[in-house]
């Protein structure tokens, strides 16, 4: 069945050098080694941004690539962390099984909410993300027998591949999520790289021409929707585990809009956008809080206006048209 | 026409939007191979026809049946996926996607690979080398990586036809195939369209009248809604029922039917 045959020509070619690896994105990744050595005390920054970015990119695949916009996400990412805090509260403290039963949950989560995201559109689907977040929220607050309420949950993680215990300093914390964060994007490259890729972003470009070329299109909206929802459950099991805690808040609203927020100040549909926003984003908010702890959101609020207005594709989308213009 | 295989069929085809009847008691057949236009003043429901037998649009009655199979209960998706295909008067592609994309994307669909999501694009070569030979029919092969929002008018009109090709259309319904394009452009687009294989369908809307009666072999006229009448061209060229329309609505195509 399967044709794995090269393929020749100048579109050939092209197709091929569409997705290639840049030395940008190697560059990119070395980069993210430097806190090991350079920032030490940056740690636990950095393990928080390396998760809130693996959020960032579930969000991208169905709101970058997919065109379905989300203000619930934080839905599967509590789901996520509430998955491997339980389990290990009930004595698995085994933190590779935790990401799997929360990408599980999350995933089983997206499934059965996908048919009903799939069948609305614009301001319907953002209430409708909106109104599932908020629910899951107050469900979780009142099943406190097994959430813990309000006080949250407070758990003992098992050392990563039982030799790395979860140190103070958050060498193990940060090199555990940036790890899961690199998976993390050469499985979404991958996806967006493929037919199915494609697909969504055919969906997005215009969906009115897909049930023309023969697509019945909503069953690739339910399968990103899956992909996603686990993706974000897995962000949401790395907070749980690096920082041996989870509350209410891994599943409040304020999580889901500053998920978008990130992504946006990044740029959407560019798998690092979600990764730059969630560093300006979260560096941001560590610097502006250490100045005026209460005010912070004022500044966020008005670097998201300005990198709207000024680079309607965030960060990486000004950058790539400065990068065209001069290459012209 | 006894003899020929009809291979789509509409049935007393009716439909209203409120009190308006866009559609009244329509029937058609078109046999295998046929070259079938449709035509008729602006209004008359040429697209809604479209619309209705592609499945766009559900009508109020009637009955469309493709290679003798009962289609009308049928999402619009689905009737593609067995060979009923329309392009649109309107362009309606991928703006930032390449042809190549585009007509890639149309030919996994088909294939029904467009879902796998863990195999790399250019792993589908078969695919790709479909897409690109459909491209070079239409003669789009030059531009075949340049984005959709950047390519000439002219060429954005070939790719919806592309686009439709690439489903492999046993049946195909052109919309205005040539709307929009210049006189002399129009003649070489409908010289791709006349090159189509043999055994394809094609029903295409169309007003200027030399290219009906160059390239249709039937042609149905369309008025209010209902078929006025339906014949072989040179009979549909001395129909003074079809001159009074035209000369009832617009003067000059009623010169262009003379000539």
């Amino acid at each position: 069945m399967r044709t794995e045959r090269a393929i020749s020509g100048p579109a050939a070619t092209w197709l091929k050098k569409r997705n290639r690896i840049s030395t940008v994105e190697i560059a990119f990744w070395l980069t993210t080694l430097l806190p090991f050595v350079l920032f030490p005390s940056y740690l636990s920054l950095a393990s928080q941004i390396a998760i809130a970015a693996l959020f960032a990119l579930s969000v991208d695949l169905v709101l970058g690539y997919a065109g379905i916009i989300t203000l619930g996400h934080a839905m599967f990412f509590g789901l996520g962390a509430y998955a491997a805090a339980v389990l290990a509260k009930h004595g698995w403290g085994e933190p590779l099984t935790g990401l799997l039963a929360a990408a599980l949950i999350a995933g089983v989560a997206g499934f059965v909410t996908s048919f009903i995201i799939v069948r609305v559109q614009h301001l319907a689907l953002i209430m409708i993300t909106l109104g599932l977040g908020l629910l899951t929220y107050e469900l979780a607050n009142s099943f406190s027998s097994i959430t813990g309420g309000t006080d949250g949950l407070s758990v003992e993680i098992w050392p990563v591949l039982g030799i790395f215990d979860f140190d103070l300093w958050g060498y193990t914390a940060y090199g555990y999520a940036l790890a899961a964060l690199f998976i993390g994007v050469l499985a979404a490259r991958r996806i967006v790289n493929s037919s199915f890729g494609l697909a969504l972003t055919g969906i997005r470009e215009n969906s009115a021409r897909m049930p023309a070329i023969g697509s019945v299109y909503r069953v690739h909206l339910q399968k990103i929707y899956v992909i996603s929802a686990s993706m974000a459950g897995v962000a949401g099991a790395l907070l749980a585990e690096t920082t041996g805690t989870v509350s209410l808040d891994t599943l409040s609203f304020q999580r889901s809009a500053d998920v978008v927020v990130m992504l946006i100040l990044g740029g959407t549909g560019r798998l690092y956008g979600g990764i730059i926003g969630a560093i300006i984003f979260l560096v941001a908010r560590d610097r502006l809080s250490d100045l005026n702890p209460q005010y912070w959101y004022f500044w966020i609020g008005l670097l998201l206006m300005a990198i709207v207005l000024v680079m309607p594709g965030g960060v990486l989308g000004g950058l790539a048209r400065l990068f065209q213009r001069n290459a012209k | 026409m006894s003899g020929e295989t009809v291979i789509l069929r509409a049935e007393g085809i009716a439909r209203k939007f409120g009190s308006l009847e866009v559609a009244r008691d329509i029937s058609l057949a078109l046999p295998v191979g046929a070259r079938h236009a449709l035509i008729g003043p602006n209004g008359a429901g040429k697209t809604t026809l479209i619309n209705l037998i592609t499945g766009s649009l559900k009508p109020d009655a009637g009955r469309i049946t493709l290679d003798g199979q009962d289609v009308t209960a049928l999402a619009a998706a689905e009737r593609v996926r067995r060979g009923l295909t329309r392009t649109f008067q309107i362009n309606t592609l991928f703006p930032g996607l390449t042809p190549i994309e585009s007509v890639l994307l149309a030919v996994c669909e088909r294939k029904r690979e467009a879902g796998q999501f863990w195999r790399r694009l250019t792993s589908h070569a078969e695919a790709v080398d479909e897409a690109f030979a459909i491209l070079r029919q239409l003669h789009l092969e030059e531009v075949a990586t340049r984005e959709t929002r950047h390519l000439a008018y002219g060429q954005q009109r070939l790719l919806e036809i592309a686009l439709a090709l690439a489903t492999r259309p046993k049946v195909l319904l052109l919309d205005e195939p040539a709307a929009g394009v210049p006189k002399d452009e129009s003649a070489a687009l409908f010289s791709v369209i006349a090159a189509l294989p043999a055994d394809m369908a094609v029903l295409f809307i169309e007003h200027d009248m030399n290219l009906v009666f160059k390239f249709a072999s039937r042609i149905t006229v369309l008025v209010s809604g209902a078929v006025l009448v339906e014949a072989e061209p040179e009979a549909i060229r001395a129909d003074p029922r079809v001159r009074e329309v035209y000369l009832g609505s617009v003067g000059d195509q009623h010169a262009e039917l003379r000539r």
